[in-house]
């Protein structure tokens, strides 16, 4: 009986002091943080006033890490609002802000009818924001030495399903009859579907892909086989430059200057951020972190493997987001 | 008068040590591949992670420098979700138990919630994730919060905890109920002072490894749609705030060869919470297991 007691005893007090020691630190966290922005920002933002307020936001995972950088930015700057940006999918993010569970959402591509059908049907008004640039980046396997300069026909005749077990030699007769092996972002991607738009206008994408939603998964598939042929964002072909061999599409190869320019098509693709204009209208929190995102997007971008928009387009952004107050 | 014959057991002996020992080695193969599969997983983690285990990283929010990226948010979250999960699937799952073994009689219904019971703890985990996202979330109201991700994951380990209270409660002698009868206790009290206390170290050592279970679990929070990216605490049951496994797998998908190594010391962090938890059940056991 006496150890029953005791039992109880230790599980109440060590969850009181667990709890205890997550308050603590809370605080004093909250303390430094608030010392170092006061700090930092005193020279520019000392006119501005500190917020508070929650802003939610879901959606691309090829966004996320610009919206992460930015979040991660923008806690210096008003520490009392509280951003919180889930990662499912371009997709599994507008069925959230169909649901009207969040402020705004992000996309690897531009929004489908049937979205905002839905959108229209919950009656939530939205604006779409450019943030950044993307260069759908297509590669193979360094000892591919055939498939380096593509077509955006033969990327087609490679990529679409037709009920053969393609070779490469099917696409060229010059090139090995080796079997071609596909490496291609999940179905729940912005990216898959930027590419099954732009590249197959619609049509399935050949059935033997390999899917994943972990791009890293892809690099290492393309990377392990001579064969294979595989797309995803820019980012993962920078960072995997030593493993991969890009190809250029009609002759142009992805990079930070044909991509801006628009000279590398038809795969360089804006990456999105679709707002609430209720939000904005009634979240002065909102408003400011949106607000923040656009003027630190570009910079943010560059900074993990992406390309920024020309400036006077963030101006325009903001020009419409200032309509939406 | 000798039943067995020397030479034929010595015929024979050769062909049954040579058989004894394949089997033998064939099941200790068995056991070497679980332990090599570990050892493996553990020193990858380890090599790669190690390097980025610091203090700062316990105490960093997330970053897009990888030397400065930190657990702070996903380790508090995950402390919060627990104290959320721990108190009610416990109470819920205890409660269950008691019914079914110390109240319920032996009949068709009873035998049908049991076997239900048994079911729903094979049921896949992302199942209970579409059923917190209508219940909890959507209907309730509740948002992505600590509250709601708390009872979703309450509900995924409710079916073993109540599986592994129910195993330990029936392990009680019946000697002992009876003899708590005999000295004129009621129901009630034999329950909570003979029956439960003999019963605790069953219940809280099936209880802590289902919630080690909860504290990994990813795919109801991704169902949810935990947000991933966030630079505050949650200070509330209703705030919202991000996961050990939430943020492991975030990192595990970034392109920088640097965020794999994060990735790790992440799964360091997880795999340290998961051994202190499993080792409080080993002690919990043998402390109180010596009763009779």
């Amino acid at each position: 009986m006496k150890k029953w007691k005791y039992l109880t005893m230790t599980a109440v007090m060590g969850s009181a002091l667990m709890l205890g020691a997550c308050g603590k630190d809370d605080a004093t966290q909250n303390g430094s943080t608030g010392d170092t922005s006061t700090q930092e920002t005193a020279g520019q933002e000392s006119a501005d006033k500190k917020l508070q307020g929650a802003v939610a936001g879901d959606g691309s995972s090829t966004v996320a890490p610009i919206i992460e950088a930015v979040v991660e930015e923008y806690a210096g700057a008003q520490p009392d609002v509280k951003v919180s940006v889930g990662v499912s999918g371009t997709g599994g993010g507008f069925e959230k802000f169909i649901a009207g569970e969040t402020d705004f959402s992000n996309a690897s591509r531009p929004i489908k009818d049937e979205e905002k059908a839905k959108l229209d049907e919950a009656g939530i008004a939205f604006t779409e924001l450019a943030l950044a640039y993307d260069g759908l980046s297509v590669v193979v396997n360094p000892e591919n030495d055939w498939a380096k300069d593509l077509t955006v026909d033969q990327l087609k005749k490679i990529w679409i399903e037709d009920g053969t077990e393609k070779k490469w030699s099917d696409i060229d007769p010059s090139w090995p009859a080796e079997k071609i092996v596909f490496y291609s972002p999940g179905t729940d991607s912005g990216t898959y579907d930027y590419f099954d738009e732009v590249i197959l206008d619609g049509a399935d994408l050949a059935k033997t892909a390999t899917l994943s939603e972990d791009d890293n998964m892809l690099v290492q598939g393309v990377a392990g086989d001579k064969n294979a042929i595989g797309f995803f964002g820019y980012a993962y072909y920078l960072e995997n430059k030593d493993k991969l061999a890009i190809v250029k599409i009609d002759g142009v190869e992805p990079t930070g200057d044909t991509i801006q320019s628009g000279e590398y098509k038809p795969l360089s693709r804006p990456l999105f951020t679709y707002v609430k204009n209720s939000a904005m209208k009634d979240n002065a929190a909102a408003y400011d972190f949106i607000k923040y995102t656009i003027e630190n997007a570009g910079a943010m971008a560059d900074a993990v493997g992406y390309v920024a928009l020309p400036e006077e387009k963030y101006q325009e952004a903001l020009t419409t987001l200032e309509g939406l107050k | 008068m000798r039943y067995m014959d020397d030479a034929v057991v010595m015929k024979r002996m050769a062909k049954r040590i040579t058989f004894n020992k394949v089997w033998k080695s064939l099941f200790f193969a068995a056991t070497a591949f679980a332990l090599v599969a570990l050892a493996i997983l553990l020193y990858r983690i380890v090599s790669q992670g190690a390097g980025y285990l610091t203090f700062d990283f316990l105490t960093n929010f997330a970053s897009r420098f990888a030397n400065k990226a930190g657990i702070k948010a996903a380790l508090i979250g995950s402390l919060w979700l627990m104290a959320v999960v721990a108190p009610v699937s416990i109470i819920l799952g205890v409660g269950t138990a008691v019914y079914l073994e110390e109240y319920a009689k032996k009949n068709k219904l009873n035998d049908f919630i049991r076997m239900n019971i048994s079911n729903l703890a094979g049921v896949p985990s992302i199942v209970f994730g579409l059923l917190g996202l209508t219940i909890f979330v959507r209907m309730l109201g509740l948002g992505k919060s600590v509250l709601a991700a708390g009872f979703t994951m309450s509900l995924l380990i409710l079916p073993v905890i109540i599986v592994a209270a129910q195993e330990a409660i029936r392990a009680v002698p019946n000697e002992q109920r009876e003899a708590s009868y005999g000295m004129g206790a009621t129901k009630w009290q034999t329950i909570l002072r003979v029956v439960l206390p003999a019963a605790i170290p069953g219940i809280l050592t099936g209880s802590i490894l289902a919630l080690s279970r909860a504290i990994g679990e990813t795919a109801p929070l991704v169902v949810i749609g935990i947000p991933v990216i966030l630079q505050f605490l949650p200070n509330s049951l209703l705030s919202q705030f991000t996961a050990l496994p939430m943020q492991i797998y975030d990192w595990a998908k970034r392109p920088q060869e640097a965020f794999q190594y994060v990735a790790a010391a992440g799964i360091l962090v997880l795999m340290v919470v998961l051994l202190l938890m499993n080792s409080i059940a080993i002690f919990i056991r043998n402390k109180f297991q010596k009763r009779y």
